[in-house]
């Protein structure tokens, strides 16, 4: 099985920061085949597109899946609605996701606001070799570092306004641990203006980057090919899909 | 159990139920989540002579119970379908309507000759898109240019033709009987409507070609009327589609006047829907102790 559909129970939901939740969902054979940097594809009731979120967290024993969202608009309300206990109807997991490499260097996971929780599987994964840099607006807008902490990577926090952590954004760490060298690998998920940042800073410094895009998207499979992002492929450019070829590409393959 | 079967166009179908163009692709990415073996059939990607990159992004916009699209016709041209794509689905025992689309006549017309040698079931040409800049909608917009595109198809191919047709024109009946005079031996309706979001926060339609294909449940009535108007217009065949989402829209739809039935935005909100929706068609009749679906066709009785 690559994927499949079906509705399934929320066996947790808090809310863990302003308009943004977290659910747990029970869904066994999802949790076993999901990989880090994939997403799902929620029904909204009442809404003809579903909602694609990313996996924050992936637990193949517990049969488990954890994702995080903030509310966006409409649809993503609706969601939000649902409570523990609640079916939630979902085409999942979709996507290619992160590559998980062997390195002996260190692995900067970047996550700018809502773009942070497709990086903690990468956290649980890399562990101790990662440095989980995420930027948010304001200290009450900072989620998941706890859950960074207890991966062992170490953490670093940013916000515009100084109000936690590094008052600034996560560009300027990660050029400080680019330049030293120490990186073998950079992954990140945020807003475009920061991915154009990261991509920038490791190509400077010759180090293999990853990012996660988002698109607006309607089948979720790679049929329909609404969620279109113009790459580079063998010298050739390309309209690849966000659903299916992403959400996770090369950054040296993606036209800005 | 009701006698699902319909034939259209002498070709047999085992349920009235055809995921629409450009929904589905060639179907190979919803084989994972059920066999296609229980479709009537597949209307697959719109396919051109050469391969086309399609529109820039953002291409999909939701709205009121529907959403628009501007895909722009993105496919990987006629030569990789008949290669690649067409033997797969030859072997999934449904019939394979290829759409095809081009910007003059004469590249419909080839695509169409090479469509003709294959084992292709039938051809839908799409004079219909409204998403591309030539061809596509100016086609099906005019009677003298749908009647041309259908005639120099109709020329290079004996495969049942059947023409998709624009909703956006003041008299789709009279697009309808322009075809059917030009050979076509059925039609399709309704494509999209063209429609239009803005971002007011910063005054950018949302679609980057900003305008777009509307569908989806809101577009349902307006397709029940065509077909209705347009079954009471030609003698051939009128396969309905247009915002479709359950076995009740397939049976009024048909009931309006459809042979069969495309499903397309539905399958995004369900990606099991067109399966869903035969079965539920299957229970109304049983129910109503309607023995074949096809007792259902045109049945409607007008005030």
């Amino acid at each position: 099985m690559k994927y499949t559909q079906g509705k399934y129970i929320i066996a947790e939901k808090s809310a863990i920061a302003r308009e943004i939740y977290s659910f747990t969902i029970s869904c066994p054979e999802v949790a076993q085949v999901a990989q880090p940097g994939q997403f799902v594809h929620i029904r909204a009731n009442g809404f003809t597109l579903r909602r694609p979120i990313s996996i924050c967290g992936i637990d193949p024993v517990k049969g488990t899946l954890r994702i995080v969202f903030e509310i966006r608009g409409e649809g993503t309300a609706e969601i939000a609605r649902l409570n523990k206990g609640d079916l939630i109807d979902m085409l999942a997991p979709l996507g290619h996701g992160f590559t998980l490499m062997d390195t002996d260097k260190k692995v900067a996971l970047i996550g700018g606001g809502i773009g942070t929780p497709p990086m903690l599987p990468l956290a649980q994964h890399y562990g101790s070799k990662a440095v989980a840099i995420t930027g948010f607006r304001n200290s009450s807008a900072a989620i998941l570092q706890e859950d960074f902490r207890k991966t062992g990577a170490e953490v670093v926090l940013c916000t515009d306004d100084g109000s936690a952590g590094i008052h600034g954004f996560v560009t300027e760490p990660l050029s400080e641990l680019a330049a030293k060298g120490e990186l073998g690998a950079v992954f990140a998920c945020g807003p475009m203006p920061m991915l154009k940042g990261v991509a920038a800073i490791c190509k400077e410094n010759g180090i293999y980057c990853e990012i996660s895009l988002e698109e607006r998207m309607a089948c979720g499979i790679g049929a329909c090919l609404g969620c279109a992002c113009r790459t580079v492929r063998n010298d050739e450019e390309y309209f690849a899909h966000v659903c299916k070829d992403g959400p996770v590409f090369k950054a040296e393959e993606v036209l800005w | 159990m009701a006698d699902m079967s319909v034939k259209v166009c002498g070709v047999d179908f085992k349920n009235p139920i055809i995921p629409a163009s450009g929904v589905f692709g060639y179907g190979r990415e919803y084989e994972e989540l059920f066999p296609l073996s229980k479709l009537g059939g597949i209307a697959t990607k719109g396919t051109t002579l050469h391969k086309r990159t399609g529109n820039l992004a953002p291409r999909i916009a939701e709205t009121p119970a529907g959403m628009l699209n501007s895909v722009g016709l993105q496919n990987p041209g006629i030569d990789h379908f008949i290669e690649t794509e067409l033997p797969y689905l030859l072997t999934k025992d449904l019939v394979v309507l290829a759409n095809i689309a081009g910007s003059t006549p004469e590249e419909c017309a080839q695509v169409a000759e090479k469509l003709d040698a294959t084992d292709v079931h039938m051809i839908e040409l799409n004079i219909s898109c409204p998403n591309v800049k030539q061809g596509g909608a100016a086609f099906g917009t005019s009677c003298d240019m749908a009647a041309e595109v259908t005639r120099q198809v109709r020329k290079v191919t004996n495969k049942p033709l059947v023409v998709k047709l624009s909703p956006n024109v003041t008299s789709i009946t009279d697009i309808a009987k322009a075809v059917e005079a030009a050979g076509a031996d059925a039609v399709s309706l309704i494509n999209t409507l063209l429609g239009m979001r803005i971002d007011i926060n910063t005054g950018r339609p949302i679609l980057r070609n900003n305008v777009g294909g509307m569908s989806g449940p809101a577009v349902f009535p307006i397709a029940v009327r065509m077909v209705w108007q347009v079954a009471n217009a030609v003698q051939i065949p009128v396969i309905g589609m247009g915002g479709v989402s359950s076995g009740r829209d397939a049976i009024e739809l048909m009931m309006a006047g459809a042979s069969a039935v495309q499903v397309g935005a539905a399958i995004f909100t369900d990606p099991c829907a067109p399966v869903r929706i035969a079965e539920e068609m299957n229970d109304w009749l049983d129910a109503k102790g309607i023995s074949s679906v096809r007792d259902i066709i045109g049945t409607v009785k007008p005030w």
